[in-house]
């Protein structure tokens, strides 16, 4: 039972991370651009981020934790917002290919991040931004005394997990049930219907592409001032963990509210060989936890598979996506 | 008045689709796009560093030109990157967006590996080299076969399919060298004692044998895509299935035909790196240059030569700016950055080259 909470407790800010990564690729997918940049995109926010909460903390003597929160999303969005709008000029005004300029996104993210990162590294092995830690991943005081289990398995994070959680239902709704969500998904599913009855396809595409990699974005500043324990030191996790979250929109076959669940699935599959042995009482080799580790995207590839054999239409793909519009062109 | 207002909602500027521009124009698009990006770059040096950006580029020239080890260091990297851009080329040109080179490769690398632990002290050479050989090519294969099947079949979306076949790939390498490395801290060379499965030193360097192998490949693949029947399928497919279809081409067929051609290239690929190259096998041993040979694969249009040209870019680049990192005490990440700044302007720069931009009034006199 205590590994089981322990395992859960790993798997809940784990599938945070790409829970915001695989939102905001929804967000950009439904406009019917498929943005590879995720892993990009999700080091630009996360460094952003980290970057000016570690600037303003050197800075002042006695930091504002509310002030650094608010500095390190504000940066984090915004330059994940830039990454989209590169990925934007290019796609929908110059036509640019999507896969090609996503991973260039990718290539070129993960450079500034890491070129920069290493600047403030400055020789050390890690640098760190404690007081913007300790805000994003503050918690309800006594939660674990006065609510017992529920308080330690559900209240025990920081605000982001739950914002995370909001925010998908929040898109679910836009999706469904609004006219601006309507029109986005018809302009994802075929632009040139979208045009003719009069959405403005372009900006549309403009907008979900660089809201959706903000979204994308604080993925990336949630595993670094959250998970990481505000702790820049430069690998490549990052780039994994955007891949991670763009299985997680095939996944989740588009929707947001599966992606509740399922990027809470993805962390305990992603944790799975840490805790086989004591919960599920299978001993395996240690040379099988990397094995283990490729669980979510051999799930991720049965989906797409399962997806397209049902050929039910609420599953599949926006039928435009990876297509840039032109409307001249028949 | 009413002239007026039909002037009026004219659109400051019209774009129009535009087929085959002038080489001239063609070049001269690239060209500045590369200058623009230089430019870009060296404004980007200046701010960070404060250093004269002309004499950093001089250094960056030398991570290339210093030396002849240095070009052929190059030349080697070079190939790498060019042979997975004419595996991707074929399966591009059908418009099949195989994003798995980097898993392909890898498969093809830790076959040939497995090859060399298993058969290097029994098997004579020529026939090590030729299992190995062909075992890289069929594990390619098979890793571009499965998703190739699924979309031919199924119309399963191998954009994506493709992708998470990468980190199965991935995994697999991660665990086998866990198990071949033991209890050591890390692999190292595979075979060190009797150096079974390592190519042979041609002209001074192993992996002469590789540049000499993509060498031959790079016309092979040109031909093929140019002259041959199944090239001309692949580019029916291409531009068109329903078209496809009429002209009773198979398109299933050519769809998981081009993806075996695809993968077991990728394969072979991996087999050069781990033999000519490594001489072992990691997760690293595609190093990213599966994705970066998709772009070299689509900025060259399929021609195997145009490939060669931007591999050369971008190999000198990223070799430059290892030269700067160390002569100026920067970091190797410099180059990510560079090289992204180059393919964004290079990727935007097809615009000019697809469309033209018709301005308000003028539209008016070319009619006339």
């Amino acid at each position: 039972m205590e590994n089981l909470v322990a395992w859960i407790l790993r798997a809940i800010p784990f599938g945070t991370i790409i829970m915001f990564g695989g939102m905001g690729e929804t967000l950009t997918e439904k406009s019917g651009n498929l943005n590879l940049g995720v892993p990009g995109i999700m080091y630009l926010g996360g460094f952003a981020g980290f970057a000016s909460a570690y600037f303003y903390e050197t800075s002042t003597p006695n930091p504002v934790p509310a002030l650094c929160v608010v500095i390190a999303l504000l940066s984090c969005v915004g330059a994940a917002m830039l990454g989209g709008l590169i990925f934007s000029f290019l796609t929908i005004t110059l036509r640019a290919n999507q896969n090609v300029t996503g991973l260039a996104l990718t290539i070129f993210g993960q450079g500034v991040a890491n070129f920069f990162g290493v600047r403030i590294l400055d020789g050390a092995t890690y640098s760190a931004a404690p007081v913007t830690y300790s805000a994003f991943s503050a918690k309800l005081p006594g939660v674990t005394e006065h609510f017992g289990l529920f308080g330690r398995l559900v209240l025990n994070y920081g605000f982001l997990v739950y914002a995370a959680v909001i925010l998908a239902v929040a898109l679910h709704f836009f999706f469904k049930r609004t006219r601006t969500g309507l029109n986005l998904r018809a302009v994802g599913e075929s632009p040139a219907t979208a045009d003719a009855a009069g959405v403005h396809v372009i900006r549309y595409k403009y907008l979900a592409t660089c809201i959706g990699a903000g979204i994308s974005g604080i993925g990336g500043l949630y595993y670094v001032l959250d998970y990481s324990q505000g702790i820049w030191a430069t690998t490549g996790q990052m780039e994994a963990l955007g891949w991670l979250a763009v299985a997680l929109v095939i996944f989740t076959t588009w929707k947001p509210l599966n992606a509740i669940w399922g990027a809470y699935l993805f962390g305990m599959l992603y944790w799975l060989y840490m805790f086989l042995p004591d919960v599920l009482g299978i001993h395996v080799a240690s040379y099988m936890t990397d094995l283990i580790q490729m669980v979510p995207y051999v799930v991720t590839i049965l989906v797409l598979i399962v997806a397209s054999f049902r050929k039910k239409k609420e599953n599949q793909p926006p039928a435009s996506l990876g297509l840039s519009y032109f409307r001249e062109e028949r | 008045m009413s002239v007026e207002r039909t002037q009026g909602q004219e659109p400051f500027v019209r774009i129009v689709k535009r087929d085959g521009a002038p080489f001239k124009s063609k070049v001269l698009a690239r060209a500045l796009a590369i200058v623009l990006a230089l430019v870009i770059d060296a404004v980007f040096i200046f701010a960070v560093t404060g250093l004269n950006p002309l004499s950093v580029y001089g250094v960056m020239f030398q991570g290339t030109f210093a030396n002849g080890i240095r070009f052929s260091w190059a030349m080697r990297d070079l190939v790498t990157l060019l042979c997975i851009g004419i595996a991707l080329a074929p399966a591009f040109k059908m418009r099949f967006w195989n994003i798995g080179a980097e898993g392909q490769v890898l498969v093809g690398g830790l076959a040939t590996a497995l090859v060399m632990v298993a058969c290097g002290n029994t098997l004579p050479t020529p026939v090590l080299f030729l299992v190995m050989f062909v075992t890289s090519i069929l594990a390619g294969a098979v890793w571009g076969f499965v998703p190739a099947f699924f979309r031919a079949r199924w119309g399963t979306n191998e954009t994506l399919f493709t992708l998470m076949m990468n980190y199965v790939a991935t995994s697999i390498v991660a665990c086998v060298v866990n198990i071949l490395r033991g209890d050591a801290s890390s692999l190292g060379k595979l075979n060190m004692g009797t150096q079974a499965g390592w190519f042979p030193a041609f002209l001074g360097q192993r992996y002469n044998i590789n540049i000499l192998v993509v060498a031959v490949l790079t016309v092979a693949m040109f031909l093929y895509l140019k002259y041959s029947k199944h090239g001309y399928e692949i580019s029916v497919v291409g531009e068109s299935e329903n078209t496809a279809r009429y002209a009773g081409i198979n398109v299933r067929w050519v769809r998981v035909r081009t993806m075996l051609i695809s993968g077991a290239i990728c394969g072979l690929a991996g087999f050069l790196i781990v033999a000519g190259r490594d001489q072992t096998i990691s997760t690293n041993t595609a190093g990213g240059q599966g994705f970066t040979a998709i772009i070299v694969a689509w900025l060259a249009k399929f021609n195997t030569f145009y490939m060669a040209l931007i591999s050369f870019l971008l190999v000198f680049l990223s070799r430059g700016a290892a030269e700067i990192a160390s002569a100026y005490s920067l970091n190797d990440y410099a180059s990510d950055i560079i090289t992204g700044v180059i393919l964004f302007c290079i990727l935007g720069s097809e615009f000019f080259i697809n469309f033209k931009m018709i301005f308000r009034g003028k539209s008016q006199k070319e009619v006339k």
